[in-house]
């Protein structure tokens, strides 16, 4: 089991609130992502529930349990850490030990646990080395051998991927997707980077400032933002989002359509421009366009694009593609 | 980038200071060295030198080679095993307490209490009086068993007072210099434990770690370097002490090797002994750092 559910959440340095209230229910096995931009509070709501920060208000419950004030290592959880936070004069074993040991378990039985973790996580062969002495990639599999081993009820990941180079975090990602199918264990993931979120979660919890924006599916929150923040900070690239005279004809404050969902047409499009830059991926092109009132747009185009700068275009919106929202941000469906 | 030339011109360039570094160490040492197989006494110049040893006298102060005669008296003086002993004794007792001591004021340092920097502030103090200083104000003014704050309070107990440095010069010597070196642990064993890592902290909180086991597993491996340091750092000072016993008027029983040495050229006016009695002091000093670096120095690599 695994469920973990915050009711009204607060959260404040002094005078400074970092959270002014959060609920969410957190399902059994669920992979939840919390994403938003850096300082928006990601980082402190999953503290909170490791129990490392003390609530200002609220409630926590795991598996139904209220553990506001239970101490973090008797909540059920394991974290892994940003920076790893081995402890480097130890070796992998003993890192990996370490939480079984101070729990009191026999030392056959923690042999026996920590020898399955490392085969699981392909350490084996370095068990008797020192942090220092293993790779990042290394790094974050003791990590992540450390928090495993304990069979948590949940698994609390906080930017755990921020250290490594691309091509590492590619493979280590799926790494993580694969532990949680192996494991079913709930887990709670913290990332600012979305394309992390939109490929790992089950559901994404987005933040803004403190405030939960919207909770659902990757899909869901592509397909249906219910604020311009989720709809600009979801997708890649951004949605275009204009104001204006192109919005007042939709009836509304503020339009967003994505590059995806724009068609360049020869004439008698939505919004008339001229063709600024273009990036070519191969498989897609993307140009930037200068839209006159609806300002600078990012286009998707096929790979094979062949419109230079200061082309003119017409972009032609699809009609149930286009995301409106009211004066304070909201969605209007 | 090093090419010959540059090389050659990098060694041109840093000779002056190299050459006037050596001069100044290899000058004082060979020179104490020389004095030490010389019959060379200020208040006996007696020119009959053959008496003692049959060399030839050297110049009109009276110096004739001695051979190693002068050794020969200052390590079967029984005043130097002593003085070994005592050097040893304080230099053991002064490096456990402070590196003890050290390490639990900074835990409590590392606290965050009412008033941190002034008290901080206020433990890093004793570092800076001066060596003479303190012996005096510990002399006349804690110890006293008179008028001391120690016998005030031993007083007003009811159990009376101590003479420190009539009974108890050992204890009350390693007490001064413990109270003037246990700052210097307490800072470098701060510093240390300030750069702790805040997630290792975290972490060791999530695996349910108790505070004992978190000292014993995480903090003092931590720790391990800053130790290290201070235990050589001190070593080194330590086995210098002379002015808390000379000032403190405790050399007679608590005189050490560097009293010994001050006996035999200021009190006797024997610079032949006294300076075989630096050389062995030198020694000595090496022997001690050699085996310090061979047990602990292991902390300091990587």
């Amino acid at each position: 089991m695994g469920t973990i559910t915050l009711r009204n959440v607060r959260k404040a340095f002094g005078d400074a609130i970092i959270i002014p209230g959060a609920d969410l229910e957190i399902g059994h096995g669920e992979f939840v992502v919390f994403v938003g931009p850096s300082g928006c509070g990601k980082s402190t709501l999953l503290r909170l529930i490791a129990g490392l920060e003390d609530l200002t208000a609220g409630e926590i419950f795991i598996d139904g349990q209220n553990v506001s004030d239970v101490p973090p290592s008797k909540r059920g959880l394991s974290m892994v850490f940003q920076s790893y936070a081995l402890y480097p004069h130890m070796s992998v074993r003993n890192n990996i030990a370490f939480g079984l040991k101070m729990a009191g378990m026999p030392k056959d039985e923690i042999e026996a646990k920590v020898m399955k973790a490392a085969a699981t996580l392909n350490l084996t062969e370095y068990l008797d080395r020192k942090p220092r002495q293993l790779s990042g990639g290394q790094r974050q599999r003791v990590a992540i051998g450390r928090a495993i081993v304990r069979q948590p009820k949940g698994f609390l990941f906080d930017e755990p991927l921020s250290n490594l180079d691309a091509a590492l975090r590619v493979n280590m990602r799926v790494e993580i997707m694969q532990l949680h199918q192996d494991l079913g264990a709930t887990m709670i993931y913290v990332t600012h980077d979305q394309v992390e979120a939109m490929t790992m979660a089950d559901r994404i919890v987005v933040l803004n400032r403190g405030v939960i924006e919207q909770v659902g599916s990757p899909l869901e929150l592509y397909h249906r933002p219910d604020s311009v923040f989720v709809a600009g900070f979801i997708g890649s690239p951004r949605m275009n989002l204009m104001t204006g005279v192109v919005a007042a004809k939709h009836k509304a404050q503020t339009i967003g359509v994505r590059p995806e969902h724009m068609a360049i047409i020869p004439s008698g499009g939505d919004v008339d421009g001229t063709i600024l830059l273009t990036e070519h991926l191969g498989s897609d092109s993307f140009l930037h366009v200068d839209g006159g009132e609806a300002g600078r747009l990012t286009v998707r185009a096929s790979g094979d694009f062949a419109g230079k700068p200061g082309d003119k275009v017409s972009l032609k919106f699809e009609p149930d593609r286009i995301h409106k929202f009211d004066g304070s941000g909201r969605a209007v469906r | 980038m090093a090419t010959q030339q540059t090389r050659a011109l990098g060694r041109i360039a840093v000779a002056p200071s190299v050459i006037a570094l050596f001069l100044w160490m290899i000058v004082p040492l060979s020179m104490t060295i020389w004095f030490s197989f010389l019959r060379y006494n200020l208040l006996d110049p007696n020119p009959a030198c053959s008496l003692l040893t049959p060399g030839q006298l050297l110049d009109e102060a009276n110096r004739c080679f001695a051979g190693t005669t002068n050794y020969y008296y200052f390590l079967t003086d029984p005043a130097f095993f002593k003085a070994m002993r005592n050097s040893l004794m304080l230099v053991g007792w002064v490096i456990a307490i402070s590196v003890i001591g050290g390490t639990l004021l900074a835990l409590l340092l590392d606290q965050a209490i009412y008033g941190r920097n002034i008290v901080r502030l206020m433990i890093i103090a004793p570092f800076f009086v001066m060596p003479t200083v303190s012996a005096l104000v510990w002399k006349n003014m804690m110890m006293h068993p008179v008028q001391g704050f120690l016998a005030w309070i031993t007083k007003s107990l009811g159990l009376g007072a101590i003479d420190w440095f009539a009974h108890y010069p050992m204890t009350a010597i390693v007490i001064m210099v413990s109270w003037q070196w246990l700052p210097f642990a307490t800072l470098i064993i701060l510093t240390a434990l300030q750069s702790f890592d805040e997630e290792q902290k975290e972490a060791a909180q999530m695996d349910g770690t108790p505070p004992l086991s978190f000292f014993w597993y995480m903090i003092l491996p931590h720790l391990a370097r800053p130790i290290t340091v201070v235990i050589l750092i001190e070593t080194i000072f330590l086995l210098n002490v002379f002015a808390e016993i000379y000032v403190s008027g405790s050399g007679g029983r608590a005189g050490n090797l560097p009293y010994l040495v001050y006996q035999y050229g200021l009190l006797s006016n024997d610079i032949g002994g006294a300076s075989a009695g630096g050389i062995v002091a030198v020694v000595l000093a090496n022997i001690v750092a050699f085996f310090l670096m061979r047990m602990i120095g292991k902390n300091l690599e990587g």
